[in-house]
C-alpha cells in the first residue's frame, strides 16, 4: 500500500517538472533576447548593410607584401610558443589536481573502502585533499583566461609570459576537471585487481588508470592546445604579445586588409594544429 | 595452523543492502575450498573482505592470527601481497601488454620506482616468461592482452598471481567464462599450483558439479549465511535444492525495495 502512494506521487513530480523546465526556459529565452540587443534588422536596413559591406570590402584585397609577412613571423612563432608553454603548464597543474580530484582515487568506491573504513581521521584528510583539488580546479578555470591575462600583465609586465601564465592557470583548472572526469570513467575492475596484489595508489595509477584512459587523455589535451592557440590570440589584445596584439595594433590603424592577412595566419595555425592532434590520435 | 578466522562477518552496503551476515568460518593453511551458492549470495563480497579490498561492517576476520581492523597503509598492502587473486574476468587492463599484466603481480614488492621504469622496459621479463609457460601461452608474452581471447586472458591472470607467489589464492568464479573443458583444465591447474607449493586456496564455483568433483571441502552459501559446509560425499541432492531453491522470487524481492527507494530519491 505504501508503495503504491510512493509511486503515484513520484508520477505526479514526474509529470509536472517538463512543463514547468518549458515555462522558465520559454522566459529565459525571451528576456535573453531582450537584454542581448538581438536586433536582426540591423542587417536589412540601408545603413546597417553599408556599414558591413565597408568591414568587408576593406579586408580586401589582403595585405600580402613579403614586407608584412616576413614582419608577422615572429608574432606567429611567438603565439605557438605561449600556446606550448601554457599547455604545459596547464597540464603541469591539471594532471595532479586532476589525480586528486578524481572521486574513485582519492575518497570513494571499492578501492577505498578497506583504507578508509573504520578510520575516522584518514577519511578527513583524504576528503580534504579531494575537496582542495577540486576548490582549486574550479577557482582556475571559473576566472577566464582573458581575465588571468589582465592581472598577470599587470604583475610581470607585457610580452608572452603573462599570456604563458593565464593560459596555463586557466586551461590547468579545465584541464583537471576533465582528466578527473576521464579517471573516473575507468574501468575499476582491473584497478581493484591490481590493488588487490598489493600496489600502492601511485602504481595503480601507471599500470591500471592511465594505460586505459590514455587515448581519451591525449586527445583531450591535444584538443586544448588547439584552443590555446586560439586564445594566445586575444591574450595578444590585452598586451600579453603574439598575432593578437598585432591584430590589435591593425584593428586600431582601420587597417583591416591585415587584419584578414592575421586571421587567415591563425586559421592555418589553428588547422595545423588540429592535422597534428588527429595524427597523433590515430596512432594510439 | 589457521589461514582464516571469521567470526560473525557482516558486510552492509550504504544503501542497506546485506551481502554477508553474521559469517563464521575457518580456514587452515593448505587447504583447499569450494564456495557454490546462487548468484547474489554474498560469494564476491566475501573474497572482497578475504582479499582485503572491502572491510566488514561488523565482526572479527583473521588472517593468519592479525585483525585486518587494525590495518591501514603500508601493512595493508604488506597483507594483500601475501593474497592473490583471480577475477572471473576483465580484471585485465586490456591495452598493456601481456607482460605487464604478469608482472604486475609484483607491484606489491616493487617500489613506486621500480614499477615505473618497469612500463618502459620489463624488469623481469624471465619471471613473466615462466609463469607464462606454466599456463601454455608463453608466446603471447609481448601480445597486447586485449588481442587475447577470453580463455587465454584467464591464463594471464593466473599467471599474475604466480608471479605475486602469495600465501592464498582466492579465484572467484575462474572458470564461468571459458568453455567446459577449458574450465576442468584451469581448476585442475589451479589445485596443482596450491599442491606443489603448499597454497591456500578458496574458489567460487558456478558449478556445483566441478566443486564436487575436485575439492574436498565445499561450502554451500545463500543470501549471505553458509547453509552447509561438508565434504562432497555428504552433500545430498536435497541439500543442493535448498540452496538453490527460492533463487528466482528471490530475486523479485531483492528489486521491490530498490525501486521504493528510488521512487523516494525522485520526489
Amino acid at each position: 500500500m505504501k508503495r503504491q502512494d510512493l509511486s503515484s506521487i513520484s508520477k505526479e513530480s514526474k509529470s509536472l517538472f517538463p512543463y514547468l523546465f518549458a515555462f522558465f526556459f520559454g522566459i529565459a529565452f525571451i528576456d535573453s533576447w531582450r537584454r542581448a540587443g538581438i536586433a536582426p534588422l540591423f542587417f536589412f536596413e540601408a545603413q546597417g548593410r553599408e556599414h558591413l559591406w565597408k568591414f568587408v570590402r576593406g579586408m580586401f584585397p589582403p595585405e600580402l607584401s613579403s614586407q608584412f609577412l616576413s614582419l608577422m613571423l615572429q608574432p606567429a612563432l611567438e603565439t605557438i610558443q605561449i600556446s606550448v608553454m601554457g599547455t604545459l603548464i596547464a597540464v603541469l597543474i591539471g594532471f595532479p589536481l586532476g589525480i586528486l580530484a578524481t572521486r574513485t582515487f582519492s575518497v570513494s568506491g571499492i578501492l577505498n573502502d578497506a583504507e578508509i573504513k573504520g578510520a575516522p581521521a584518514r577519511f578527513a584528510a583524504r576528503y580534504s585533499i579531494y575537496f582542495c583539488a577540486r576548490a582549486v580546479l574550479s577557482l582556475f578555470r571559473s576566472i577566464p583566461e582573458f581575465v588571468w591575462a589582465f592581472m598577470f600583465v599587470r604583475a610581470v609586465g607585457l610580452g608572452p609570459f603573462p599570456g604563458v601564465l593565464a593560459i596555463g592557470v586557466a586551461y590547468g583548472g579545465m584541464l583537471g576537471k576533465v582528466y578527473s572526469e576521464i579517471f573516473e570513467g575507468a574501468n575499476e575492475r582491473p584497478l581493484e585487481a591490481l590493488q588487490s596484489t598489493g600496489a600502492n595508489k601511485m602504481q595503480t595509477f601507471c599500470y591500471g588508470w592511465l594505460p586505459q584512459v590514455l587515448p581519451n587523455f591525449v586527445s583531450y589535451t591535444l584538443y586544448r592546445w588547439e584552443c590555446a592557440v586560439r586564445a594566445s590570440a586575444i591574450l595578444g589584445l590585452v598586451g600579453a604579445g603574439g598575432l593578437g596584439q598585432q591584430i590589435e595594433i591593425s584593428m586600431r590603424m582601420f587597417n583591416f586588409q591585415e587584419v584578414l592577412t592575421l586571421l587567415a595566419i591563425l586559421f592555418m595555425m589553428v588547422a595545423a594544429v588540429d592535422f597534428i592532434s588527429a595524427k597523433v590520435r590515430a596512432m594510439l | 595452523m589457521i589461514q582464516y578466522q571469521l567470526e560473525q562477518v557482516t558486510k552492509v552496503f550504504p544503501r542497506h543492502q546485506i551481502a554477508v551476515i553474521g559469517l563464521d568460518l575457518e580456514v587452515h593453511k593448505g587447504e583447499k575450498v569450494a564456495l557454490i551458492g546462487p548468484s547474489g549470495a554474498g560469494k564476491t563480497t566475501l573474497f572482497r573482505m578475504l582479499n582485503c579490498t572491502l572491510r566488514p561492517s561488523a565482526g572479527k576476520l583473521f588472517i593468519d592470527g592479525e585483525d585486518i581492523e587494525r590495518l591501514h597503509g603500508k601493512r595493508l598492502r604488506q597483507m594483500r601481497r601475501r593474497i592473490g587473486t583471480i577475477y572471473q574476468q576483465h580484471n585485465l587492463v586490456p591495452r598493456l601488454r601481456v607482460v605487464h599484466n604478469v608482472l604486475s603481480g609484483k607491484l606489491g614488492q616493487w617500489s613506486t620506482v621500480q614499477s615505473l621504469i618497469s612500463l618502459a622496459r620489463p624488469k623481469d621479463v624471465a619471471l613473466a616468461y615462466d609463469a607464462l609457460r606454466r599456463v601454455g601461452i608463453e608466446d603471447k608474452i609481448f601480445a597486447r592482452t586485449d588481442e587475447l581471447s577470453g580463455g587465454q586472458q584467464q591464463r594471464v591472470a593466473i599467471a599474475r598471481v604466480l608471479v605475486q607467489e602469495p600465501e592464498v589464492i582466492l579465484a572467484d568464479e575462474p572458470v564461468s567464462s571459458v568453455d567446459p573443458s577449458l574450465a576442468s583444465a584451469i581448476i585442475k591447474l589451479l589445485l596443482d599450483i596450491c599442491e606443489s607449493l603448499h597454497k591456500t586456496l578458496l574458489m567460487n564455483l558456478h558449478s556445483v558439479d566441478l566443486a564436487l568433483a575436485y575439492f574436498q571441502r565445499v561450502i554451500g552459501i545463500k543470501e549471505g549465511r553458509v547453509l552447509f559446509d561438508l565434504c562432497p560425499d555428504k552433500i545430498s541432492d536435497g541439500l543442493l535444492d535448498d540452496l538453490y531453491s527460492g533463487h528466482l522470487p528471490d530475486f523479485q524481492e531483492e528489486k521491490a525495495p530498490d525501486e521504493a527507494s528510488r521512487s523516494l530519491v525522485y520526489q
